[in-house]
Formats: C-alpha cells, structure tokens, sequence
C-alpha cells in the first residue's frame, strides 16, 4: 500500500519532498503538504481508531478541526508525548511518530469491541446507572474500565521540554477567519488604512474556496486558487496588516478580549524544532472584530453512517483538489443539497467513478446536478442511504425511496456495492466564538440552521458563520458589511461567477425499514451516541437540552460536538414537537478546539512560576548553611543545622541559646507600614482593639487587628516616632492585605481622617538580637545610644547611628527574652548583620531560623496569627482580654464581640497542654477528645495549634483551642492518635516565665 | 475579561483592578447601638442582582484608589465610573 490512492498530479503538495513518518509503529511515505489524515488516505488507510464506547471501527471523517473520529497520539522521546489531536490537522513532518488514541489493543484487533455486542445494555445514561453503586466499585473497578476501554489519550510523564510563549496584541480590527469572506474583509479594511490583525487555524488561507471547482466558481475572472494567491499577495504587501496562520482562536470574552493560539513548530521536521517557540498564546484586545468563521459540513444519521469510508462529502472534494488524494475508487455520494455535487463532478473529472447519487430530494434544478445527468452519474431522487455494510471499510450501501412526507421509506431495497460514501447534510454556520462572547442566535426554520441575531460588542460576522452561502453572496455581504462596520466609503467591486444552485431540505433522522430501538445511527462519532440514546433520555424524562446533552454525553467530548450538537437539537425538536428555535442550543465554551497547558502556561514555569521574595541577608543565610521555608513569597530562614545536626537538634540548639547567651533572627520580611498624619493617633484607635491616643512618643505598643466580624485578623507592634508619625509592623504574610484593608478604611470609611499609609516592608532590613547578652552586643554595634533600662526600657525605640549609618532600634520582644530590633535601610542589611555577628561573637551569639522563634514564643504562649487563629478566633477566645478595650466607643470589631455567638461560653479558647510523658511531642492538627470511644466517630472538642519540645523547660509543650478551655484548666484531656491514645493536661499557655522577669535581664 | 475606566487614571484591563463587593454600605456610626439583627444587616447581608449593580473596585496594581462601578451583571456592560462619595451619573 504505498500511495495507491494518490494521483500522478494535482494538488498542492510539494511532490518534490517526500516524508517518511509513522503510523501504528508502520512507516509510510506522504510529501510535504500532506497532513496525516491525507497521508494516511493516499496509503489507503482509513481505519484510525476505536469508538469511545462499542469500540466500533471509525475512519478519517473530515479534513479539519471539527474531526470526530481520528484522534492520535504522537509519541515523542523521553515521555513526552500529545494525546487528543486530530490527524486531520496534524501536517506531516520528517520524523513524525503517531498512534491511533482509542483502541486497545490493536487498531484492528479491539478486545473493547465486545461492548458492540453487548450494546444494548450501554444505552444512554449507561455510566450514571451503572457506575453508581456501590461507591467502592469506583476506583476499583468503574474508573479502571472506562480509563482502559475509552482510551482518552496518554499524558505524559516527563516535563514538557517545548518552550512557549505569551504576546499581547492590540488592533483595529481582528478578522477571525481567513475563507473569501475573511480575505475579502481584510482587504477591504487594510485598504482603507485600519491596523488589521487577520488569523486562521489552518497553514494555507483561502478557506473552503481552496478546494472548489475553477470550472465554476471564479473572482475577477480569475480561478480560486488563482485569486487567493494574488489576494494574499496584497496582504502580505500591506503594511497594515498583520497575518497570522495556524492560529486558532481558542476564547471569545467580553469587551473584545480574544485568546488564539498560534502553533509555530509543530509542522516541522524534529531537528528544525530545536530551540524554537513551539507555540505561542495571543491576548488581543481588538477594537472591532469581525468573524469569518465558516461553517461546519452536516453528516446524516442514517443505520450504521458511523463505518470507514463514510466521509463528509465536502472533505473528500479537499482531499483530491488540495492533497491529490482520492479516497476511493467507486464511490456514492447521499445528500440533500447541490454542493456534494460539485465533488461528484470534481472526482469524476479527475477519472474516479461515481457509482451513484443519493438525494432525499425529489429534483434540483441547479447547475451541477444537471451537469451530473448529463456526465451520465446515476441520482436516485427522493431516496436514502438506509443501511451500510462492511466492518473495518464501507462496501455496500442499502437504498430505498423516501414515502411522499419523508417519514418512511417504501419500495425496494437496492444494495449498491461501493468503497467510499461521501455525505453531506448542508452547512451549520460556526457560531461558536460569537456564542462565546455572549451573542444570541436564532434559528431560521426554512434553512434550518442557527446564525447570529443580537450581539452587545463591536462585532459583525460575515459570510457562511452568518448563514450566508454562496461565493457570490458571501463576497458582496463581506464587503458591504465590513464597509459599513468600518465607515469606510468605497470599495473595490468584485464580480463573481458560481453555479446556480438548488433548494436544500433536510431530515434530522432519516427513517429506516427497521423498527425503531433496532438502529445504530450515530449522532455523536466521539462519544458514540445515537439516536435512539437521545430517545431514550426523552422518554426518560429529560426535557432540557442541557440535560439531554449531560445524560447521553451528546456534545461532550474533545470536539464539543462540532458534527453532532445540530441534529442531535433537530431530533430533540422533531420528538418533543418543539421548534427548534425554542429548543435553544447548548453553550459553546472556551476552547474552541484543545489547548496545551504549555501554551497557557508560557513561560510562568519553575523559578517564575511565582514571585520569590529574598530578604537583604539572603545570601548570608545561604552561606551559613540554613534551610528555608517559605512564608507566603519570602523565602525565610527555617534553621541553621552543623554538619551533624538534624532540624530537631539545630532548632533545639539555637532555642537554648536564645535564653542563654544571645541569639539572632533576620525579621526583614515583617510588614512594615509608615503612618503619618495628623490623625494617626485616631486611625490607630479605631483600627486597633486597644487604646492609642495616650502612646508616648519613642514607645512601641502591640496591637489586635480585628475584622468587623471581631475575627483576629493581624498583629504586631507599632512605635510612635513622633506626634503624628508611626510605623507598624504587620504580620510576613498579612502585610499585603493590611495594606489595603487600612487604604480602604481611609478612602472610603473616614476620608475625612489626614493619614497616609506608605508600605516601606522592603525598605528597611529588620535584625532581632535577643537573650542575656543582647543588651552588651548592641551597644558594641551602636553608637549614642544610651541602653540603660532607665534611658530605654521594654517597648520603646531609639535613633541611632551604626557607624554613618542611621537605624532604629527597638526594644521588643517576641521570645520574652531581653531583645533589641535594629531596623536600618534595607542595603546595609547585610553588614550590619556581619557587624552583630563579630560583635557576639564572644557571647557566642546564635542565628536562629524561623522554627526556633516559634518555639521560643511558644514557651511564653504568644500567639501566632494563622497559627493559633484560622478566622473563627476572637480576642477573648484567646484569653487577651486585656488588650481588647472597654473604654473606647468603637473600633473595628469591637460590635461583633458582643453578639450572641461570640459571647458564648463554650467558644473553643486558647490553652496550653502538657502530656504525661514530657517526651512525647503532639502532632500539629491533632484533634482533642473529652472521652475515648473504641473508634472514631468521637466528639472532637478542639485541636493542637502548635507543638514543640521545649529545651529550655525540657519537656514537651503544646498550644491548642479547645471547647469551654477557659475552664478546664487542670483537666485530662485525650488525643487519639492512628496507634494510640495520649493522655494530656490542660495548662497555663506561658510555660515559661510568668513574671516576665527575663525581659529585664 | 473587562475594560475598566480609572476615575484618576483612564481605561485600563480589569487584570489591574480588584473588586471590593457591594458599594454604598456605610459602617454605623454607632455600632454599639445596634441590635444584634441590625449589625448582622450590615456585617453580612449584600445582594447579588441581576442587572444593574452598583459595586467597589480598587485599582490595586495602579493608582491603589478605589472608586465606585455601575455594572450590569447578566452582561458586563459598565454603564459608570465615580469616585468614592460621589453618585453615579444616571
Ligand atoms: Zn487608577
């Protein structure tokens, strides 16, 4: 079988340049120019796959995007590989390795084609009756099968290697579509000076017009390929205007936003893909679009319309005027329409048989049917296809003749022996983009088809996706729409030449000389299901269109029923007695066909997948061996291990010497917010749970931030800097939205208030010495600071020099040891940083990371925001009831404290726990028992917040929330755990250092 | 995907602004006087109409202002812009 089905000549391939590629594991030969499906045909193959459910045999049905059946993989090295793309768009290239997707285990031995048989048990809704029960079954049993059996693809199992790419685009005017109505409209915009973007998914433009008779249909005078050639030749030349092939529109939103996709190396050989862009994804804002989208050949469901060698009519005219490829060599054609048979008349011309025309019609007086009589081509009027034979090909077709109003069919059945059945239903206008952007449709009972009405964005559709057809109408409705939609006065005319052409009728289901539920006649090739599934919905009670379409999966698989959603509407319509405009359609969703998550993804992958935030003393963490964890973007050192160390011993190490010596902690990435303003006291107040108004200047106070629900939202000290000027730090991870949240109180809650908040968190480099030695390490460090406890006391700053350098320093703390925050610009971080390490040195001063500040406040029971608190956490469920005030009339959340639910007793509140054995450490998250049952279900009364063995107590210390806690305090409590039970006491949540004498070491 | 006008900085893609939920909601000036069904009113309850709503925006990665939009819902159309304290213009 090696190009048997190819002519000598013809076509637009490049007979000069074969290609070798692989199909199946088998190597076959096309030439550049082909795509695989007419590579394929040439070698007279046809068979590609296996249907999703009966596993019937299917072949190339069409010639582009709206491709049911000839789903492949192609196979690429090292894991990669592309599921769900169709053969009738992939081009061929050297090197090319594809697989049929849906068959198991050979294409022509399918062990999945048992279901055939068996297939009236897999009627519609099959999958919702069936893989039902019991729920177990799913994983099992249900998802294994239906894995195994539809065969949806491969994914692959290495990472993408391709690179991609986004691009944003902003033009005049977008044409989607380049057919004769998008060229025309093209040129016609260009012309008159408008930045012109022009696209369409396939490699050549021109559209179906490419494929058409020349002894027919010409422009100008000119033949089609003739006028496309020049047509795109001026184009090109324009410099308003840029092209763009292979480029498919994937998403249609609002305001004109459009998304395409632009395939850029998929056609070329595996050597001329290396480091180049393989696909890139357009954003484009268009001022005006304008849609040429085309349309959509119709099938016709008749008994068994599903077997290779049937073909869209349509298809097989592109498949020997532009690939050279007959797809067979006694042929018949069943239509109801005059277009199918400008394929008869164009396969004859070239010396292929035409066996017969079928036509539902009675007569046509177009001008190619005559042409048809007159050739000699037999047409059996007023007749239907209404069986086929054959089980991997097509060879036999059963006919008989319509009955007056086409509901039966009568007389003698005639079996006509043929290798190909071209079909053609009509055309559906491809309204699914301007559905996407919200556009209405309505449906024109005389031509039986949905086109474009109302649309509330500055859009036309042009030419068949309007439901206008014929080159003659479809040219002058281009330019005529386009300049009006443009404002532009004049244009060019042109004079078109085409076949005078018949009336169109149609039958959504053709009728059979069977009895009905006897038939398999295909609505949806991909997810094969029929006509009588959609019957049976019907009778099952399913009214909507929607439910319809869910229930037998109609329209649902990867080509989102391109072939299948009209005449599964038309039966819907013919059974309900409901017209079909009323029926309405299903929704058309973005994307218009498959997209990669490469090219959605472009090049926001690994290091720029998202923002990584590093603090001015990054690098000297990285240099001194610490280990990092992330807190929202920062990247935040977690602790410092020695060679030897494992976390436990480097955090347990760095938490001792803390509290005995001195210890070090980079607090950069703290939120820190400048507040000025003359009424920077009152902000506070209200923002605030506790009092402001009488902080003196040069003292630090720490503040509750609350909701308005009365939810702990934020924490962290402020310090006064001068009368009406503050600084606040926030929380690392809520730094961002209180940001914003306190920029919403003061534009749109209090604009009266004189404040202006300026985010400065990466501003200043933020270094936290603490422990015994702290106070003598940092007035090495500092100079005319004066750190007598009378000078400086606990919760209140310093203006400093370190060097020429200015700083502030703090004295707080959140490990309850005697602690100092020098704050400095942001790129002297680094040497200050230095400059405490040699000025510790002799203490021995310690770097601690972030689990060791943890555990230090955990032993005197601070609480962390997001830790202790998850949203639900009231002030007073944290027992900090001191800090909430009683006396201020207001203050955000301050009303919600006194609702009903907030007020209840048995809140969970915050405790600590100890368990029995001081070894044993809590899991994080552990629930809390009152009482033990054998097994689960037990009422769980609260959970573990933190935990950690504590090397300064020697024992294992927890925080937790638990019911009613407040109370407790004394009381066992249990946690069970997958093995075992531990026992725990409900403590005081400061384990250490009540009085607080430490912090005046 | 929305093209949204700035009152203080002009027409810019909805990707540079963030919503902010029902506008016109003021916070009590005096909460505590409230009953615990009236403080919920304002806490919790905000409508969610087809058609014409009014609600607030900030441009978060512009000018950081927030303003106030008058956007049909069944169809995005934005029929006003304004600034915070002002009334839409129809
Ligand atoms: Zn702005």
């Amino acid at each position: 079988m090696s190009n048997n089905y190819r002519l000598s000549t013809g076509g637009q391939i490049s007979r000069s340049e074969p290609i070798l590629f692989k199909f199946n594991g088998k190597t076959f030969r096309g030439f550049k120019g082909d795509t695989l499906a007419s590579a394929l045909l040439s070698n007279g193959i046809h068979l590609v796959g296996r249907s999703f459910k009966y596993h019937r045999p299917r072949g190339i049905f069409t010639s582009g995007v709206e491709e049911p059946n000839a789903l492949v993989q192609i196979i690429k090295d090292q894991g990669k590989t592309d599921p769900n793309l169709r053969a009738t768009q992939i081009e061929i290239y050297e090197g090319l390795n594809a697989t049929s997707q849906n068959c198991w285990p050979s294409v022509k031995f399918d062990f999945g084609s048992i279901n055939n048989f068996f297939s009236p048990i897999i009627p519609a809704g099959f999958y919702y009756k069936t893989f039902m029960w019991p729920a177990s079954f799913w994983e099992k049993v249900y998802e294994y099968f239906i894995r195994k059996a539809a065969g949806l693809g491969k994914s692959p199992t290495k990472k993408d290697p391709d690179i991609y790419d986004h691009s944003y685009h902003h033009c005049e005017v977008l044409i989607v579509g380049a057919g004769p109505a998008g060229l025309v409209a093209a040129k016609v915009a260009a012309n008159a000076g408008k930045k012109v973007l022009l696209v369409d998914e396939r490699p050549n433009f021109g559209g179906n017009l490419n494929f058409s008779n020349s002894d027919y249909n010409k422009i100008n005078g000119l033949k089609p390929l003739e006028w496309i050639k020049k047509t795109c030749l001026e184009l090109q030349n324009n410099k308003n205007i840029k092209i763009l092939n292979r480029t498919s529109v994937a998403a249609y939103h609002n305001y004109n936003y459009l998304i395409m996709v632009q395939n850029l190396t998929d056609h070329l050989s595996d050597k001329n893909k290396i480091g180049k862009i393989r696909q890139r994804l357009w954003k484009v804002r268009a001022k005006k679009v304008i849609l040429a989208t085309g349309s959509i050949e119709r099938p016709m469901i008749f008994d068994c319309n599903d077997r290779p060698g049937i073909m869209l009519s349509s298809a097989v005219r592109k498949y020997i005027n532009t690939y050279g490829v007959k797809c067979g060599n006694n042929i018949s054609i069943f239509s109801n329409n005059d277009d199918a048979y400008e394929t008869a008349i164009t396969l004859h011309n070239k010396g292929v048989k035409i066996k017969s025309i079928i036509d539902i019609r009675e007569k046509s007086d177009g001008t190619l049917p005559k042409k048809c009589i007159e050739l000699g081509i037999k047409i059996h009027w007023k007749s239907a296809v209404i069986y086929t034979e054959g089980y991997k090909k097509i060879n036999k077709i059963h006919v008989m003749q319509l009955s007056k109003d086409n509901s039966s069919v009568i007389g003698r059945k005639l079996k006509i022996d043929c290798d190909l059945l071209c079909v053609s239903g009509g055309y559906t206008p491809a309204v699914h983009l301007f559905t996407q952007s919200g556009g209405k449709l309505d449906y024109d009972e005389k031509k039986h088809y949905f086109f474009p009405t109302k649309n509330t964005l500055s859009q036309i559709s042009i030419g068949s996706c309007n439901g206008t057809f014929g080159l003659k109408n479809i040219i002058s409705e281009s330019q005529e729409k386009t300049r009006e939609f443009l404002n532009i006065k004049e244009v060019e005319q042109l004079s078109v030449l085409e076949p005078k052409s018949g009336d169109f009728e149609n039958i959504w289901l053709l009728p059979s000389n069977k009895i009905s539920g006897k038939t398999k006649s295909f609505v949806d090739y991909q997810n094969d299901s029929t006509a009588n599934d959609i019957k049976l919905a019907l009778r099952e009670g399913f009214k909507s269109i929607e439910h319809v379409k869910r229930y037998t999966t109609t329209g649902m698989a990867t080509d989102q029923g391109k072939i299948a959603n009209m005449h599964a509407l038309g039966i819907i319509s013919e059974i309900t007695n409901t017209k079909l405009g009323e029926l309405g359609t299903t929704t058309f969703r973005p994307p218009y066909s498959p997209i990669t998550f490469g090219a959605l993804v472009g090049r926001n992958v690994g290091q720029f997948f998202d923002i990584t935030r590093k603090t001015p003393i990054h690098d000297w963490h990285e240099k001194n061996n610490a280990k990092f964890e992330d807190v929202g973007q920062w990247k935040r050192a977690w602790y410092y291990p020695s060679e030897k160390e494992n976390m436990h011993d480097s955090v347990q190490r760095e938490s001792k010497a803390a509290r005995t010596s001195a210890g070090i902690l980079d607090a950069s990435t703290l939120g820190k917010i400048d507040i000025q303003g003359s009424d920077a006291s009152e902000f506070l107040n209200r923002i605030y749970t506790n009092a402001w108004g009488k902080l003196a200047i040069g003292k630090c106070r720490y503040g509750l931030m609350l909701n308005d629900d009365g939810m702990v939202y934020d924490d962290g000290v402020t310090t006064r800097l001068d009368e009406n000027h503050y600084i606040m730090t926030t929380t690392t991870g809520g730094a961002a939205t209180v940001m914003g949240k306190l920029e919403d109180f003061l534009q749109t809650e209090w604009p009266e208030l004189k404040v202006y908040l300026t985010s400065v968190t990466d501003h200043f480099a933020t270094i936290s010495v603490c422990g015994p030695n702290s106070k003598k390490i940092l007035e090495k460090v500092t100079q005319s600071i004066d750190y007598s406890d009378s000078n400086f006391p606990h919760m209140s700053f310093k203006n400093g020099l370190i060097d020429k350098i200015k700083c502030r320093v703090m004295r707080i703390s959140f490990t309850g040891e005697l602690s100092y925050e020098i704050n400095v610009q942001a790129n002297y971080g680094q040497s200050v940083w230095k400059k405490c390490m040699a000025a510790g040195k002799e203490y021995g001063i310690t770097p601690y990371g972030t689990e060791a500040m943890h555990l230090l406040r955990a032993e005197k029971g601070f609480i962390i925001v997001g830790q202790e608190t998850d949203g639900t956490v009231t002030p007073v469920d944290l027992q900090m009831d001191w800090i909430v005030s009683k006396k201020k009339y207001d203050f955000i959340g301050k009303r919600s404290l006194y609702r009903s639910d907030t007020m209840r007793e048995d809140r969970k509140q915050y405790v600590g726990l100890l368990t029995n054995d001081p070894k044993e450490i809590l899991e994080e998250g552990a629930q809390i028992v009152a009482e033990v049952k054998n097994k689960p279900p037990m009422n769980m009364i609260g959970h573990v917040t933190s935990s950690y063995y504590s090397p300064n107590l020697n024992k294992s210390i927890a925080l937790a929330v638990v019911k009613n806690g407040k109370n407790l305090k004394g009381k066992k409590l249990y946690v069970p755990m997958p093995n075992k039970t531990i026992e725990v006491i409900v403590s005081d949540t400061i384990f250490l250092d009540k009085e607080g004498k430490r912090l005046n070491a | 995907m929305l093209i949204i006008k700035c009152p203080y900085c002009g027409e810019r893609d909805h990707s540079e602004f963030s919503y902010g939920g029902e506008a016109h909601i003021i916070r009590p000036k005096q909460p505590t006087e409230l009953s615990d069904d009236q403080w919920a009113e304002y806490l919790f309850m905000r409508k969610n109409i087809k058609g014409i709503q009014y609600e607030r925006w900030n441009h978060s990665h512009g000018c950081r202002r927030w303003f106030n939009m008058a956007r049909d819902t069944s169809n995005d159309k934005i029929h006003s812009v304004y600034k915070i304290g002002e009334k839409p213009s129809n």
